[in-house]
């Protein structure tokens, strides 16, 4: 007994100093055992669990669809974009060969694509057709609508159709100017404004989903306190104790970040046929555009490194105040 | 080994539980803490353990001087140093494999080699056959045995008990003392804080005496 206790004690000198590769493969071993024990001991309370997971998965959910919504809005205005159109109403008094002057010279400029001309007569019929006035119109003696002259401009973009839109108005020759792509505008800023909104939510809800962690890991820190003692007492790091309620909070992370998966996918497809047919009366193709892999990827990611970080905030403030006494 | 120089230790309470302490643990010596409760034993155990830190003094273990050891160096510090403790300190929802296996796991040993360890352990103790168990499931002279094979599986230079036998009856107890005289015999320098004077008096081994925070003189078996 003795001596194989002695050979034992002497292996033991031997191997303090193990290579740091075997040091480095036990360390990542320890790792994956943690990992996969805090995930068991998760699902040893399934319900208490469950409802961590929806009210982070609910939490998250808000902002993601909001990003969806928008990033929906975006891909409809993005179409109409390039409808952009600058309706000029020549003055009543310009004569008909000014008029001709000035669309060649509107078609050599490098900013506009084309031009088209409504001649009075033209607009006249137009809206005699229909505006269903045609017969009050006949007996007028004059023709009272101006010229107009429908631009394109050559670049689609917003402050570059504007510009050209205030030197256009600005020309003499000009009575009144009308940019198709004023409310679109408008809805570029309305979408500016909620995306301010979203992220002003998601971080609001992310600092909530914090909250829930940390005070999630606490309370499990607080149940497990003798454990922390003994492992303490035999030596054990603050890392060593912390890694199992930091592997928890990831793992708390990541299923609260599919459950906001799942939430915002059941919604798309609640909202998918309602939306098609709603499309299908203004004579549009559009579908609605859930969430594709890269977002997917992102949210889970960013769910988790939430519940990490989360759990990190709690572990480190509280494991280092449990001391053995 | 272990030394002690003139430590005080107050606690904040105000209670002196220590008093001017002096005395030396030679490295193999196996020695016993006696006195009555109250007397300091545990606080003596604890400043070497470093839980508590003395109020004046030097404590020097394995020529560490425990005063420049922070906090930070603490876990390293304890992994040199097995206890036994009077309550166990077991873990009840681990396998009594997994429990002893702790301090490897935390020093960062191979699964290989730790399966080696912890069943030469237990095999020392005579519990190899429960690895599998659950320590609810031992009875308490077995629950003791599996915190020794803890307190021994990381081969520490110095090994502490605090009250082994506390809550044994005395044939159990004195197959503890033996199981810890055997770790001596290797090399291991023994310190067990112990009231159970009908035991330990049988014992050839120095016995310090606390009374009221101070060492009595008391003749033994000194090495």
């Amino acid at each position: 007994m003795k001596k194989s206790a002695t050979k034992t004690r002497d292996q033991g000198a031997s191997q303090q100093k193990t290579r740091s590769n075997d040091r480095f493969k036990s360390y990542l071993d320890n790792h994956k055992r943690v990992a996969r024990e805090s995930w068991l001991r998760l699902l040893r309370n399934p319900i208490s669990n469950l409802m961590t997971w929806l009210v982070i998965g609910i939490a998250l959910s808000l902002p993601g669809g909001l990003y969806i919504a928008l990033g929906n809005l975006e891909s409809i205005s993005e179409h109409w974009d390039g409808d952009a159109r600058i309706s000029l109403f020549a003055q009543q008094s310009i004569a008909e060969e000014d008029l001709r002057k000035l669309i060649k010279k509107l078609q050599l400029r490098s900013d506009v694509a084309s031009v088209s001309y409504i001649s009075p007569t033209e607009a006249l019929n137009n809206f005699q057709r229909q505006s269903g006035f045609g017969n009050v119109l006949e007996n007028l003696t004059n023709n009272p609508l101006p010229a107009v002259l429908v631009i394109s401009p050559q670049i689609q973009r917003g402050e570059a159709v504007e510009a050209l839109f205030n030197e256009l108005k600005a020309m003499p020759q000009i009575d009144q100017a009308i940019l198709d792509l004023e409310w679109v505008q408008r809805l570029h800023k309305i979408m500016k404004l909620g995306q301010r909104f979203t992220i002003t939510l998601a971080f609001l809800l992310s600092v909530g989903v914090l909250l829930v962690i940390g005070n999630t890991i606490r309370l499990a820190i607080e149940n497990r306190r003798d454990e922390i003692i003994i492992v303490k007492l035999v030596g054990g790091t603050n890392a060593f104790v912390r890694r199992p309620f930091l592997y928890t909070g990831l793992w708390y992370g990541f299923g609260g970040g599919v459950m906001a998966w799942l939430i915002i996918m059941f919604a798309l497809q609640a909202l998918s046929k309602p939306v098609a047919e709603l499309a299908g009366l203004y004579q549009s193709q559009f579908q609605l555009q859930g969430l594709g892999i890269a977002d997917s990827l992102l949210l889970w990611f960013a769910s988790s490194l939430l519940g990490l970080t989360g759990a990190w905030l709690a572990a480190s403030h509280h494991i280092a105040k449990i001391e053995p006494r | 080994m272990i030394e002690f120089k003139q430590v005080n230790k107050r606690y904040e309470s105000g209670q002196d539980a220590l008093k001017n302490l002096s005395f030396s643990i030679d490295r193999g010596e196996m020695a016993f803490l006696t006195g009555h409760s109250g007397a300091g034993k545990s606080t003596l155990l604890k400043l070497i353990m470093l839980m508590e830190r003395p109020t004046s003094g030097q404590v020097i273990i394995n020529q560490q001087d425990l005063k420049n050891c922070s906090s930070r160096k603490i876990p390293a510090l304890r992994r040199d140093i097995g206890v036994v403790f009077q309550n166990h300190q077991l873990l009840f929802d681990r396998t009594v494999f997994e429990n002893v296996a702790l301090p490897l796991v935390i020093a960062g040993y191979s699964q290989r080699d730790i399966g080696r360890r912890v069943r030469a352990a237990l095999d020392k103790v005579g519990l190899l056959h429960k690895e599998k168990q659950i320590p609810i499931a031992l009875s308490g002279g077995e629950q003791q045995r599996v915190g020794i094979a803890r307190a021994v599986v990381n081969k520490p230079t110095i090994l502490l008990a605090d009250e082994p036998t506390g809550n044994l009856d005395p044939e159990l107890s004195s197959e503890i003392m033996q199981l810890f005289e055997q770790f001596n015999q290797v090399g291991v320098t023994i310190l067990i804080a112990s009231h159970d004077l009908s035991l330990i008096a049988r014992l050839p081994h120095r016995m310090l005496t606390l009374r009221q925070g101070q060492l009595l003189n008391t003749p033994g078996a000194s090495l």
